[in-house]
Parts: structure tokens; sequence; C-alpha cells
């Protein structure tokens, strides 16, 4: 086992390393099979699916009574690993994970908002991503090679249908809350949807019933950039080599609508690359377009081509109100969670007016329903990185369900 | 705080029938909602905007939309609530008139309090030191106040007949005790008042 903290060595850090009291410490990700040749796993697009994985971890204790846990759906380039440590690190497994902690440590640990010492914490990885649950990479029991584009076209709903199997495996009956930003807080608000009886609240950040016009162009781009790469090859590039361009391209693209004005300012103004002047070239002249093509490269290093084709098409897909056949009030009529909506103010990818129409159409059904909005210049990210902020509502909010 | 300890708060709680629907509109820490629902078994629903209130709201169990009352209640259905309380809260607001006229959209019936600025000691004070009054109901000094439509029980009455808005019931709340209003006593003896509106 790789120490991490060797790895911290001269760098600033905030994480809460594995020894600290606030940390879950060291995780293993867990893995099971939850739908099998008897027990295929039907999906919204007519299709079946067998074998399917599901790699999810948890941290805490579940009650004798199995009533404190909580799912945190991830969305959409994250995995199961959601807080501390991983002990499984490699350097050719996952290497990024011996540099930081799980993608919302920050959230979930002993006297963080997700309390371990109190709650029973589970995420798992959703299908068609590449991170243990069966996805596009993986290989396809029909013909022995990898799924590729062979994969079915899978939705927010179909990740529930297997999450809730997941549920089953785990004996829990009724979660105590299902809590996620963004493509995680559609996955939540699917859960109560489809799912009524199966959970009792919902913490939803940075989300709504549906993404948005504008939305559905920056993921089509996306799509085009990994479309167009040489490398692409119709997916059928894993025993190649991937279309790095392409994907890098993607999330470059992805991560600006993560942004916002303010925090790009903020974060890089005008600034230039190298020194205070420009250098007269076309390419690596001002700090956001390194910035960006970091970000790009390294989520290149950490995710798979095809993978994010089908996440964001699930994003697209996604829309609450089908359920209401086109009135989001009359879809929100069948739940039973309590409720607690989240936006924050600069987010522009899931804006708070979008959360508003969603606590609308709560409320059209004199169904009560908390939201609140947090005043923040970190866009679509905030979730991620203003923890601290929703503390001191989320907190309460669980202890009252 | 208990709501026993403020004198809108008991005749509201008291007002209020068991099993109805209540929005409570600048609801601070909850504790109205909070008692009604434990007691009388209502559906409450908060608004509230200052976020430490939403914070403790939560935390006594009510359910808290947050937002600026001056915006209206665009969120909230015509006749979707039994009652809509705004307690002390009309002369706070930016639009008044088009606040009343929001819960008396939302509300099949309203609870609405507020100090009443012809209040003997205010005008005493007035009169006396040529400064603004500092009272229980208006313990702000002229630079800090929130209170930015002060207001007299005659103005409000003008504005229920201009709008015709029908009074339920009226109480005034004089010195230590709480009594029906009785509109041909002199009303410079309410210090505070409440009404029960529909329209």
């Amino acid at each position: 086992m790789t120490d991490p903290l060797n790895a911290h060595q001269g760098k600033s850090t905030k994480f809460d390393l594995p020894g600290s009291p606030f940390s879950v410490g060291w995780t293993r990700p867990k893995r099971v099979i939850l739908a099998d040749e008897n027990n295929p796993l039907s999906l919204e697009c007519g299709e079946c699916l067998a074998p399917v994985t599901v790699e999810y971890e948890t941290y805490g204790t579940l009650s004798p009574e199995k009533d404190n846990a909580i799912f945190i759906p991830h969305a959409l380039s994250g995995d199961a690993h959601a807080a501390g440590w991983d002990a499984d690190w490699k350097k050719d497994n996952r290497p990024w994970r011996n540099s930081k902690p799980g993608w919302w440590d920050e959230a979930i640990g002993p006297g963080k908002t997700f309390d371990t010492n109190r709650y029973f914490v589970i995420c798992a990885n959703i299908l068609g991503s590449c991170y243990g649950t069966t996805g596009p990479w993986e290989t396809n029991p029909s013909t022995g090679k990898p799924y590729a584009l062979d994969f079915p076209v899978v939705t927010v709903d179909d990740w529930v249908r297997l999450h809730i199997r997941l549920q089953d495996y785990l004996g829990i009956d009724k979660l105590l809350a299902v809590a996620g930003g963004s493509l995680g807080g559609q996955q939540a608000l699917a859960w109560a949807i489809r799912y009524p009886d199966r959970v009792r609240s919902l913490v939803i950040y940075s989300s709504s019933a549906r993404l948005s016009a504008q939305g559905l162009a920056f993921n089509a781009i996306g799509r085009q950039a990994i479309f167009n790469d040489p490398h692409f090859k119709e997916g059928n590039y894993y025993d190649f080599t991937p279309p790095g361009g392409g994907l890098e391209l993607a999330r470059m693209l992805g991560h600006i609508t993560y942004l916002s004005y303010h925090s790009m300012e903020g974060k890089f103004g005008r600034n230039f690359q190298n020194g205070s002047k420009p250098c007269y070239r076309l390419n690596k002249e001002f700090s956001v377009e390194s910035y960006l093509e970091h970000q790009g490269r390294s989520f290149v290093q950490r995710f798979d081509a095809n993978s994010y084709l089908y996440l964001s098409r699930a994003m697209d897909y996604y829309d609450a109100t089908t359920y209401g056949n086109g009135d989001l009030s009359k879809a929100c009529s069948v739940i039973k969670a309590k409720l607690l909506l989240i936006a924050y103010s600069s987010d522009w990818l899931y804006p708070p007016e979008s959360t508003r129409d969603l606590a609308k159409a709560i409320l059209a059904n004199n169904k009560p329903v908390s939201y609140i909005e947090i005043p923040s210049s970190y866009g679509h990210d905030a979730f991620l990185l203003e923890v601290a902020q929703t503390a001191p509502f989320v907190r309460p909010f669980l202890e009252r369900v | 705080m208990s709501i026993k300890n403020r004198w809108d708060h008991s005749l509201i709680f008291d007002i209020i029938a068991p099993d109805s629907s209540v929005l409570d509109l600048g609801c601070g820490d909850g504790m109205l909602l909070a008692e009604l629902i434990t007691e009388k078994n209502i559906c409450g629903q908060a608004v509230e905007a200052n976020p430490e209130y939403v914070a403790r709201a939560i935390k006594n169990g009510v359910a808290v939309y947050q937002k600026d009352l001056d915006q209206g209640l665009n969120e909230f259905n015509n006749r979707s609530f039994d009652y809509v309380v705004l307690e002390k809260t009309v002369q706070q607001l930016y639009h008044p008139l088009f606040v009343l006229r929001e819960i008396l959209r939302v509300g099949c019936t309203c609870i609405v309090s507020f100090p009443n600025f012809y209040y003997k000691e205010n005008i005493r004070q007035l009169l006396s030191s040529e400064r603004m009054p500092v009272t229980s109901a208006l313990p702000y000094k002229w630079y800090n106040t929130p209170n930015i439509h002060l207001f007299t029980l005659t103005d409000f009455m003008d504005w229920t007949r201009e709008e015709k808005i029908t009074i339920i019931s009226g109480y005034a709340a004089k010195s230590s005790t709480v009594q029906p209003l009785k509109i041909s006593e002199d009303n410079s003896e309410a210090e505070e008042l409440l009404f029960v509106l529909q329209s």
C-alpha cells in the first residue's frame, strides 16, 4: 500500500489525510454482479443487459434497523470513490487516486455533512461509466470483444433501477436519503419518482428536472469532438490509441460550463501564461487556455471516450416531466420523500430558476419543500466546492428526516 | 423562544384550525409552524429570506423556501393554503400592497399583524423629543430600522375599504392585554394589531 502522505510532501493540501479524524480513512471498492442471464437488467431503450457488475463503496456502519443509509449518486465523470483514500491504488490502477481523496470527501466523513459516525453512506458507479460498473469498455459476452458502441443506450432511470438492486442486495428497504449534485441530483429525483417507497428524503444540489437546450448543445459538441477524432474508429479503439484529443476537447468544453464568469475572471482574468506580455503566438498564450488543456489532458488519463458519449447522452435524455406526460407537477405527485433543493447563484448549467421550477412543481402538489439559494461565484461546480456553506442546512435537514 | 411569549404567535396558534394548511411568510426560526405541526397536525410551508433563520427553521423541522417576499409568491398557486400568515413584516416590505394582494391570492384566509404607528407612546415620544420613537414594538433607531413603511390602523382600514377586503376579525395589543378591536375607540391605545382577512 502506498501512503499518499508521501505523495503530498512539498504540496499544499486542504485534504483530510487517511489518518485524520475527519477522514473515512483507507477505502476499498467492492464489486457485485446484480444482473445475470436469469435476471437481466431491462433498460428503458427496450434492450436487456446481462451480466451487470456494480462497483460501490460504503462508509460508516449500517444500523441494526437498517434505517441510517444515505445513497450518494455521482455526477457525469464521478465514480464510487466518494470519500477517503483508495487502498488499492497502484501506478497502473487509477494512479490519480494517490494524490487526492474521493470526489466528495469534504462532505462525507466523521463529523461532516454526511456524518459517517451517524450514517451508512453508499456510493456506486453508474451503468455505462468506466470505473468498475459495466460499461462500453467491458467485454461483450456474445462477441468476446469490448461492447464499444454495441453497448445499449442507458438512461438515468436505468441507473436507478440498477442501484435499487444494490439497495436490495444490501438489505435496505428504505434509504434515509438520496443526496447528489448535478446528474446525481437527477438520480435522486428519479429515485423518489420511480421508487417513492424506497427513500425517505432527497437532498438535491445544482440540479433540476431536465437539462436546458443550452446544456444539450454543449453536450452535442463534446460528443462531436470525440466522433471527429481520427482515433475514434467507431468506438473500436480499445486495442489502439484512444481518441484522447476528442475526449480532451469534450472535457475542456464541459469544464467551462462548470465554472462561471466570475470564477474564471477571478482565477485567470486575462493573465498570460508566460509573464506579463503576449508572445504573439497562436497556442498556449493565456492562462485560461493552459488550464483548460491541463483539465482536458488529466481527464483523458482517467476516462473512457465511449463512456463519455453514453453518460452525456443519458444526461441529455433525463426529463422528469415525462412521468407526468409533460407536466412536471403531475410527475412529482407520487413523491413521498421530504425534499431539500439547493441552488447556487452563479450556476448556469442548472441555474437557480430551473431548480425553482422543480420546487414549484412540488408545491403545486401541496407538498412542503425546502429550497435554498447559496450565493457563490463557483458556478455549477459549487456543489463540490461550497460544502461548508450548505452544511448548516443539510445536517439539520437529515436529522429531522 | 416559545410561541407563548409573543401575543400574536399565540393568537395565530389559536385562530388556525387543526389539520389545515399554513403558509408562514417571514417565518423566523419556524417555531410557529413547528408547534402547529406538532400540536394541530397542520401541513406547513415557510418562506424566509435570511439564511440564518432558514437554517434554524429547518432544524425545527419546518420546510423553508428561501426567497425575498418583495418578489411575490409566484411559486404558489391561487388558494393553495387554508391560511397565509404575515407576522410583523408588512412594514418592512418594499412593495407592501403587492405582497398583501399576493397573500390574499394564495391564501383562503390571511392573518396579518403589524405595529400601529399611531400608538400613543409613539406620538408622545415624537412630540416631546422631536425624534423617531423607540418602543418595544419599534425597537430601532431611524438609521438601522428595517421598518421602511410604517403606517397606522386608519391607513390599513382605508386600504381594506379601497380594495374591498373582508375583515373577518381584528385584535389589538394594548400594554399587556390583547382585545378584539373596536374601531370606535381611541386607536392610539393599540400598540400592535392583528387582522384576519379574506378577499
